[in-house]
């Protein structure tokens, strides 16, 4: 499969994800620049985690705007797999392709550690090969992964199918003491209606090789290549 | 001819960054505090713009760029410099 991961100024994942698809998945990987607008026939985009644009504004809102991010919002709007991670969540949910909003950690810290999310729909292109209720384990490492809605589209996430990931303990129960940044419902990751955009805040790419602490985050690509 | 943004958090929205300004003003012993919200303030000059068009056209780029209406609300003044 032929994977296109995008660089902003400021990405500091894109590197690690070229790394993971290509070196540890095997898969073809191609760099987008945030300048371009040719996708150049890639079958599937992840928009790494970072601080693009500096976080200057909101994190994501600036990266939005960028010619790149055009072709990649006609790519998912036709369908295509997208995958966000930390600050490519939050740029998905600023473009408009995710519902939400992803505010400062309630703790008002950075944090950076092992998270355990649980599978809570496997109708993503992102999660299909994964079991409903598995556990992963993957890391988180940002300042603002509070994920906000209003009521009305929580509700429509909720009726739709569109939390993807929560966080629990480690024994799969949604608690307080497992919700690392404040977020709502202990969300960690949704999914738009059609299940081809998926946004989250822990690191799959992280988590490839057991020699730097896991393979959990392997689950993720993989689906997309089997489904 | 200057426009002045306010961007400031929905009012259902966690202000962790207004919650810690408000418990150090407490420390001060500033006892009359209640809430703090903490927001943006943004100045952007404008060129060659009647007021009328100035208002439909900030109006636009708060809602296009400058708030996220997820989170945020917006208000803003045109001011002759």
């Amino acid at each position: 499969m032929k994977w296109g991961i995008v660089t902003f100024p400021g990405s500091l994942d894109d590197r690690d994800s070229l790394y993971g698809l290509g070196t540890v998945l095997g898969q073809h990987t191609v760099n987008l620049w945030h300048k371009d607008r040719d996708l150049k026939g890639v079958e599937a985009i992840v928009l790494p985690g970072g601080f693009s644009y500096g976080d200057y504004l909101r994190c994501g809102a600036l990266a939005r705007f960028s010619p790149i991010m055009q072709s990649v919002i006609e790519f998912a709007t036709a369908g295509g797999p997208v995958l966000g991670m930390c600050n490519g969540f939050q740029i998905l949910c600023e473009s408009g392709l995710l519902p939400g909003a992803l505010v400062r950690n309630r703790s008002l810290s950075y944090i950076c550690e092992w998270t355990r999310i649980r599978v809570e729909t496997t109708r993503t292109r992102f999660t299909a090969g994964c079991s409903a209720g598995e556990i992963l384990r993957l890391p988180i490492k940002h300042g603002e992964g509070c994920y906000v809605t209003d009521e009305a589209t929580l509700k429509t996430l909720k009726d739709h199918g569109q939390i993807v990931f929560r966080y629990v303990d480690a024994t799969g129960q949604i608690t307080e003491s497992a919700n690392p940044n404040g977020t709502l419902h202990n969300i960690a990751g949704v999914t738009n209606k059609a299940g081809n955009v998926v946004g989250l805040m822990p690191h799959p790419e992280h988590a490839l090789e057991a020699m730097l602490g896991g393979e959990d985050g392997r689950k993720l690509f993989l689906s997309a290549l089997a489904h | 001819m200057l426009a002045k943004v306010y961007v400031t958090p929905k009012k259902a929205i966690l202000d962790p960054q207004g919650k810690a300004i408000a418990h150090s003003l407490h420390t001060l012993e500033y006892n009359e505090v209640g809430d703090v919200r903490m927001g943006k303030y943004l100045e952007v000059r404008l060129q060659g713009l009647s007021r009328a068009q100035a208002e439909q056209r900030v109006e636009e780029m708060c809602r296009r760029l400058l708030a996220n209406l997820v989170m945020e609300d917006f208000r803003f003044e045109i001011v002759e410099e």
